[in-house]
């Protein structure tokens, strides 16, 4: 698998992302966070559910920095997130965004999966290395060449995945990853990321996928955690899920058609 | 609406045309883009009643449209639309240039006409070979080029964003407009102040969008600097294309080639 | 409105190109100096943005005609004069590439016109002063209005003065001025209304976007001012003394104001046609056997018919003007099919083995 280093043996002990009260308000005066925490530990694969505007993708964007708490602590690894810290963390965390659009922003698919390797400094035959790797493991080495504008969306999901999996992260934070794509596009998404050793962190309104693909569960309400647990559980409940904006998945739903029998 | 739906396809066609393989293409972009701005700078040279002497020109533009397997048809319509300009511009030299300058028999040309026909003929070749330029390397290879060639970092990456964004953003233009052509009866929906306000929304989803992008560059480790890989190698083939088309433009713009083909043509009947 | 490489002399051009390209360098530098990351994307995308906003037009008030955004001021107003040029610069740089407007050469011309005067002086010395620190609704509208008219006025200015430089077009320069500036007055204030409405929406919808700007992004310092004004003289006296150098020259290139105001005093007096006829043999004298036939000056109906002929199949019966004899004309004739023929054929030619392979 693309670079995994671990952390060893007490990896598995303490958590790889901690967050403790994290509270964050918009420069607009919109209090998007008002103190949550959560813990997620190695090679786990947690679902963030909630409903429009609820927080799902402020929470995401403190995991890699892209905002800084400002109040609670968010800690990665073995670094507690902070400007000096920075460099570390977005080594550690990959970012998937929820809008290819804006995450592939260089004129050819292979500049943007070698334009993360390209800033963390590495030599020239390494960076063609790992992009290379990074394209193949998500399918999508033969459009190495081609300008982003002119791909699918599932095509360019793909590439973005491999565009931060070229950093070679520990733990790959997902935002809505699947929306947008056509049913099978997303289903080989769910494989894929299936496939990967990583600690996996989505953000999405995709319920039957965080039943698919996640052992685990956070459901957030008005910038709060209303429950966290195993995705079984907690998918199941309905209560829980009206009051979170949500409803149960259709495979849970005791639809003779798509649910599986038994 | 059609001529703005157009001119995105226009990009994207453009783009597709890039992207083959032909002697043209394979070409270094310097080389092609110092190429063609020699040819622009040749045919303006010319003093403003000439003709003949520019006719030898149109050599270039077709044999990259040749080699290039790019659609000549295509590069004409294009090199008309643009013409306004020029033509206006250029209309009035008839009107106000009237000494007779060429005698043709019984039929008398004006320098105007003269002048007039020598600038529609340094339009075509100038605008084809701008086009030419892109349709055979391709935006991008163009921006690498200008860089590679001294352009400041900061004009050549804002350059690659811009033709990267212009997809997105014409498509979010091209949606409004839709919506506003559905709601729009009888022009109302054209008024300035409707305009504006799509205006001011695409803008604002464009702020928005600037901020998701750096947000999504810092993740990666971006510093305020773009690093791109690639590399270019100028090759004998370049060198013999680049020297080659110079000798020729310099040759056309000191000799009369037509002048001299008619002679010789003469010459040899008699 | 674009200028075009076909009415400009190449040493106009390459005034320009110098001109813009030193603005660009000192623009790049000045940017970089505040080291704000976030400005990369962000000025690529408003540079798409201008290219989605030119696709929503409006109908123009009174007129009937639909216009669209120009830009450079709405860029200055987010941006600040040194990202907005460079924005603008490369807006042009695309239409000149893809869709033909402008031209290569014509480009330097163009991103003066239509990028400098918005950015480093409508901008700093119209509209900053006129908003001020504290923007209210009625400055922004008259800022932004009368910014945009004086930045498209003295681009219409620019375009004159680069075409009669260039001494392609036979336009007087009076006339070819009051059109220009006419025309561009309208779009000026159709511009200006446009903007001021951008502005403020966005201003209501989004305030901290403007003040960010407001604050971040300063005026034109003095030093600013020093250096514009310094690129101003040093093209206007390479423009003109060179042409002034190359019009003496044998192989130069005309200078047409020149040309045009003797050309003037010749149609309205009607006298001297002599003079002009020198003129012209002089200007083109380089050309071996150039016969000019002095003394007459024969109306040519300005029919579009006849424009058209002239225009295209005419080419082949113009391009031997130098001479008298008919021996000759036909020889020009002569050459000038066989040129286009060849070049035709070899087109033919190369594109069969190029199918082929
Ligand atoms: N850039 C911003 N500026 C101001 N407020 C914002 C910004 N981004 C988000 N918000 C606000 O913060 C709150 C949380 O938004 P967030 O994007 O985290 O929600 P979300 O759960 O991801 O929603 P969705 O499911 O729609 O993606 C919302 O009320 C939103 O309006
Ligand atoms: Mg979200």
């Amino acid at each position: 698998m693309a670079g995994r280093h671990g952390h060893g043996v007490d990896a598995v002990s303490h958590p790889v992302v901690e967050v403790r009260d994290l509270q964050y308000t918009y420069p607009d005066g919109n209090p998007a966070l008002r103190g949550l925490s959560f813990s997620v530990a190695q090679g786990e694969t947690v679902a963030i559910v909630g409903a429009n505007g609820a927080g799902k993708s402020t929470i995401l964007l403190h995991l890699n920095g892209c905002l800084m708490p400002q109040a609670g602590t968010v800690r990665i690894g073995d670094f507690p997130l902070s400007k000096r810290t920075l460099p570390d963390v977005r080594r550690t965390v990959g970012m998937v965004f929820q809008d290819p659009d804006d995450q592939l922003f260089m004129p050819k698919v292979q500049d943007d999966v070698a334009f993360g390797p390209l800033n963390l400094g590495l030599p020239a035959d390494e960076v063609d290395r790992r992009v290379m790797h990074a394209l193949s493991i998500v399918g999508a080495a033969h459009l190495k060449d081609r300008p982003p504008y002119r791909l699918s969306g599932g095509e360019k999901r793909a590439v973005a995945i491999a565009s931060v999996l070229s950093m070679s992260p520990t733990i790959l934070v997902m935002d809505e990853p699947t929306s947008n794509l056509d049913p099978q596009a997303r289903r080989r998404l769910i494989e894929l990321l299936k496939t990967f050793e990583q600690t996996i962190i989505v953000a999405t309104h995709d319920l039957d996928m965080a039943f698919d693909l996640c052992a685990r569960t956070i459901v957030v309400k008005e910038g709060r955690i209303l429950t966290d647990g195993p995705s079984r559980e907690i998918l199941q409940d309905a209560v829980l899920l009206v009051a979170g904006h949500l409803e149960r998945p259709l495979r849970l739903q005791g639809c003779p058609v798509c649910s599986p029998p038994g | 609406m059609e001529k703005t739906g157009s001119s995105l396809l226009d990009l994207t066609y453009l783009d597709t045309l890039s992207d083959q393989d032909t002697p043209v293409h394979r070409l270094d972009p310097r080389v092609k883009l110092l190429t063609t701005l020699l040819f622009i700078v040749c045919v303006v040279s010319f003093n403003k009643y000439e003709l003949s002497a520019l006719l030898p020109f149109v050599i270039y533009p077709i044999v990259l449209v040749a080699l290039g397997n790019l659609p000549l048809g295509y590069l004409l319509k294009k090199v008309l639309l643009a013409a306004p300009f020029a033509f206006l511009v250029g209309i009035f030299n008839p009107l106000l240039d009237r000494a007779v300058l060429v005698h043709l028999g019984p039929l008398e040309i004006s320098g105007g006409w003269v002048s007039f026909a020598s600038i529609m003929l340094r339009f075509v070749l100038t605008v084809s070979a701008a086009l030419i330029l892109v349709a055979s390397t391709g935006f991008n290879a163009v921006c690498l080029a200008l860089e590679k060639m001294g352009a400041p970092a900061a004009f050549t990456v804002q350059l690659l964003f811009l033709y990267r964004y212009i997809f997105v953003l014409g498509d979010e233009a091209l949606r409004m407009l839709r919506a506003r052509s559905l709601r729009s009866f009888g022009g109302r929906g054209m008024a300035l102040q409707v305009s504006s306000l799509m205006i001011g929304q695409l803008l604002l989803r464009t702020l928005d969008r600037a901020q998701r992008i750096h947000l999504a560059m810092r993740c990666r480790g971006f510093d305020g600097e773009i690093r791109i890989a690639r590399q270019l190698r100028i090759g004998g083939r370049d060198l013999v294309f680049l020297v080659g088309c110079s000798a020729i433009f310099l040759f056309m713009r000191l000799h009369d080639v037509p002048r001299w083909l008619g002679d010789t043509a003469m010459a040899l009947m008699r | 409105m674009h200028m075009a490489d076909a009415l400009i002399s190449p040493l106009v051009g390459g005034a320009m190109w110098a001109a813009t390209a030193g603005l660009t360098v000192y623009s790049a530098r000045k940017l970089k100096e505040k080291a704000d990351d976030s400005m990369v994307p962000l000025m690529g995308v408003l540079g798409a943005f201008i290219f989605a906003a030119q696709m929503i037009n409006f109908t123009i008030p009174g007129t009937g005609s639909s216009g669209h955004l120009g830009g450079g001021m709405i860029l200055s107003i987010l941006l600040g004069p040194y990202a907005a040029f460079l924005t603008m610069a490369s807006v042009l740089t695309v239409q000149a590439l893809f869709f033909a407007d402008g031209g290569l050469l014509a480009l330097g011309c163009n991103i003066f016109n239509l990028a400098f005067f918005p950015c480093f002086i409508a901008y700093p010395f119209i509209y900053r002063k006129v908003v001020g620190e504290r923007p209210t609704r009625r400055r922004l509208v008259v800022g932004a209005v009368a910014s945009s008219i004086l930045a498209l006025q003295m681009g219409a200015f620019g375009v004159v003065l680069e075409t009669l430089f260039s001494g392609i077009s036979e336009l007087p320069f009076t006339t070819f001025l009051l059109l220009m500036l006419s025309i561009h007055l309208a779009i000026g204030v159709v511009e200006g209304l446009v903007t001021a409405a951008v502005v403020t929406f966005v201003c209501k919808a989004r305030p901290e976007i403007l003040e960010m700007a407001a604050v971040a992004r300063p005026p034109a310092t003095p030093a600013l001012k020093n250096v514009l004004a310094g690129l101003l003289v040093v093209t206007v006296v390479t423009g003109g003394a060179l042409s002034w150098f190359a019009s003496a020259n044998p192989d130069g290139l005309e200078w047409s104001m020149f040309h045009t105001s003797g050309k003037e005093a010749l149609e309205v007096a009607d006298q001297g046609p002599y003079a002009l006829a020198a003129r012209l043999q002089e200007k083109t004298a380089f050309l071996p056997d150039y016969g000019f036939r002095k003394g007459e000056e024969k109306e040519v109906p300005a029919t579009s018919g006849e424009g058209d002929a002239a225009a295209e199949a005419g080419k082949g019966k113009a391009e031997e003007w130098p001479d008298v004899s008919a021996g000759k004309s036909l020889s020009g004739l002569v050459g000038a099919a066989m040129t286009l023929l060849l070049a035709g054929l070899i087109g033919l030619g190369l594109r069969r083995s190029q199918r082929k392979r």
